[in-house]
């Protein structure tokens, strides 16, 4: 009688076990094995859909290279569609964690989609880990303990292009970004290095984001006396900001510099020849001559019909290693997430854009390098070459207080 | 540094930026005034003018050919969905026929993206007018003056078109009381088909000339239908003379508005509006409310 009870208790455990999880012990014996559940909260339509491709085939890219599973747990990629809308971002953030019991979420590209789903996380313990979206903040006064960023925060590829402007194009800067927070940051961040270099910002403008018509900022910035620019523009405005720029003949005369956004690829192909000689800050460019860089370039394009890798794409491609790597060294076992947040933390490796790893104080990625790149007409082709390179660019994280 | 350049440099952004709002605005207005129909698909016209100017472009590397053909094969759209869409629901409420021009946007804009893909692309400018030109201290684009000077010569077409031809005269009638013209013995379903096919290549007009200047991406035109709503407010519906008058006005009131007031550009138009509406509800050409 006695072994029959044992039979039938542990037909009830694996009951149990295999339908709703009540226990810490249950739960733990159900994950392993389990597929592991990835979210991602990415724009897959409208113009930012080919960032949230990139950043979703440099996933795919470091997961096939794994066979698609890490730790004896298959890997399940579960997209959902932000639109670029903060509130459809912040729905499909609480049906992945609320429904689909994702184990760990990815995105978003919208730093306002970031800050809106910032608190479900953070309050439900879901480990985030940031594959686009700038904001300073979730590095600073708003960071969480359960929230990684693989990408950058907005400070980091316009601080050290300050000095290096002021050093090597001119001390005498007009500043131009859309009028929101990222742009405001960005801006703010060129300064705190131009300005003790002894540069001076002539004049500053913050156009209306999605701007169509540039022309009065730039008879503005023809007759304000300034020798260079700084900009911060993306998608759209990216397109507008320089094919104006270079139809006001302004090119020539005054250097277009700015946040590498301007002139990534997704924005490249339409800006044609009116981006040739624009100088961005950035981390990343397919140009990097590193081997891990060789490798990824060429898987890339082998995967996906010979596209280049962009930024983007590397963000993806880190954020995948990162869990590759995190899980396996947890054997599989992602259900203490006190664990799992401190495996994430401890990943180092040789990503495309340099020697990868987090800072402890803010989870933010340390960039390896930020390049200053220009576009230059190499390889068949508009390309960002790298020419410059800044080494440790680590957001300063003001008023966020991980424990170090 | 120089006031006076500063000065008319912007003034001509201003008319360059009016007259590629009065090529989009003047079909909308006909439409409007002659119809009853506001047609919210008129961004779309203008997006898929740029669509088909790209590829035109392409297929042929010339950019007049473009300006040439793009418009006609839009006509030719607005023309296939007056007939087929929008006649049967003339006798419904004005309701209907919003619903219906807001979903032909998303219609468009999926057809859009399904030929040629979600990517921001990009019209070259013309070889003859890709550099720019200083007049009196000020720099402008060479393209952008072509613009003024074509907008302007289609403002005079369009008005010696409507004022001095038989065609214009119904359409004039039409728009003043369609259900009289058609006591005339005037076809007015003809006409409506017509001046909807004409508006609509209009917009496609505007949308190969604005292509160099700005870039083509899906949601283009429902971006521009605000500005182009706004012109038709202040003009007052059904007018030519108006839709000029109101695209002007905006155009400078925006460029003036973002080179000093950079933080307040947006609310400068709307400010406009609201006065024309407050002192002439019908718009400054517009006919007296009934």
């Amino acid at each position: 009688m006695d072994q029959v009870t044992r039979r039938r208790f542990l037909g009830a455990a694996t009951l149990t076990a295999a339908s709703v999880a009540v226990g810490p012990w249950v739960a733990r014996s159900s994950a392993q094995g389990a597929p592991l559940k990835i979210g991602l909260v990415l724009p897959y339509t409208g113009v930012y859909a080919v960032l949230g491709e990139s950043i979703t085939q440099g996933m795919e890219l470091a997961f096939a290279r794994e066979g698609g599973s890490v730790a004896g747990r298959k890997i399940e990629m579960i997209k959902e569609d932000d639109e670029m809308k903060p509130p459809v971002g912040v729905r499909k953030t609480e049906k992945l964690i609320d429904s689909d019991k994702v184990d760990i979420l990815t995105g978003p590209v919208h730093s306002g989609i970031l800050m809106g789903m910032r608190d479900k996380v953070h309050n439900s313990k879901t480990v985030l880990i940031v594959s686009n979206a700038g904001a300073d903040a979730i590095s600073r006064d708003r960071c969480s303990r359960w929230i990684f960023r693989t990408s950058f925060s907005n400070w980091q590829p316009c601080q050290p292009m300050g000095g290096w402007v002021a050093k090597n194009v001119s001390k005498e800067v007009f500043q131009i970004a859309p009028n929101y927070q990222a742009g405001k940051d960005m801006m703010a961040a060129f300064r705190e290095t131009f300005t003790p270099a002894g540069g001076k910002v002539v004049a500053e403008d913050y156009p209306k984001l999605g701007e169509t018509d540039y022309a009065p900022y730039l008879t503005k910035i023809k007759q304000s006396g300034a020798k260079a620019v700084f900009a911060f523009f993306s998608g759209t405005d990216a397109v507008n900001f320089v094919k104006q720029y270079d139809q006001f003949g302004l090119k020539q005369s005054i250097k277009l510099t700015g946040a590498g956004f301007l002139t990534e690829p997704d924005v490249l192909p339409a800006q044609a020849a009116s981006a040739l000689g624009i100088i961005t800050g950035h981390f990343y460019t397919p140009l990097l001559d590193n081997p891990t860089n060789h490798r990824f370039v060429k898987e890339f394009r082998d995967k996906f019909f010979g596209k280049v890798p962009d930024g983007f794409a590397c963000q993806g491609y880190d954020t995948a290693e990162v869990i590759i790597r995190a899980v396996k060294a947890l054997n599989g076992n992602t259900q203490d997430k006190d664990k799992l947040v401190d495996a994430i933390a401890k990943v180092e490796f040789e990503s495309p854009r340099g020697h990868f790893r987090f800072d402890p104080k803010t989870h933010n990625v340390i960039q390896p390098f930020i390049y200053v790149r220009e576009v230059r007409e190499v390889y068949g082709g508009l390309n960002n070459v790298p020419i410059d390179k800044v080494a440790d660019v680590k957001d300063p994280g003001t008023g966020c207080t991980l424990p170090a | 540094m120089s006031f006076l350049p500063d000065l008319f440099g912007q003034a001509l952004n201003g008319l360059s930026y009016g007259v590629l709002l009065f090529l989009l605005s003047v079909g909308l207005t006909l439409i409007f005034g002659m119809l009853d129909v506001v047609n919210l698909a008129h961004g779309s016209f203008y997006m898929l003018g740029a669509y088909a100017g790209l590829s035109l472009i392409a297929a042929t590397g010339n950019f007049w050919l473009a300006l040439l053909f793009a418009p006609l094969v839009v006509g030719g759209i607005g023309a296939l969905m007056e007939r087929a869409c929008l006649r049967p629901l003339y006798r419904r409420p004005p309701l209907d026929q919003v619903l219906l021009t807001f979903g032909f946007i998303y219609l468009f804009e999926d057809v859009v993206k399904w030929i040629w893909g979600g990517r921001i692309r990009s019209i070259p400018s013309p070889a003859l007018f890709s550099g720019s030109v200083t007049i009196f201290g000020a720099t402008i684009p060479s393209y952008r003056l072509f613009v003024i000077v074509f907008g302007l010569a289609m403002a005079v077409a369009l008005w010696l078109l409507i004022e001095r031809t038989k065609l214009g005269a119904i359409v004039r009638a039409g728009v003043f009381d369609a259900e009289m013209t058609a006591g005339m013995g005037i076809n007015i379903d003809r006409v409506f088909t017509w001046v909807f096919a004409g508006g609509a290549a209009l917009a496609g007009l505007s949308g190969v000339i604005a292509g160099p200047i700005q870039s083509a991406y899906p949601p283009m035109g429902a971006s521009i239908l605000i500005p182009a709503l706004i012109v038709v407010v202040i003009g007052g519906l059904g007018s030519l003379k108006g839709s000029l008058a109101g695209s002007l006005i905006i155009g400078q009131a925006e460029t003036f508005g973002k080179a000093w007031l950079p933080g307040a550009s947006m609310l400068i138009i709307y400010v406009v509006m609201a006065l024309v509406l407050l002192f002439r509800p019908q718009g400054l050409f517009g006919r007296p409310l009934r």
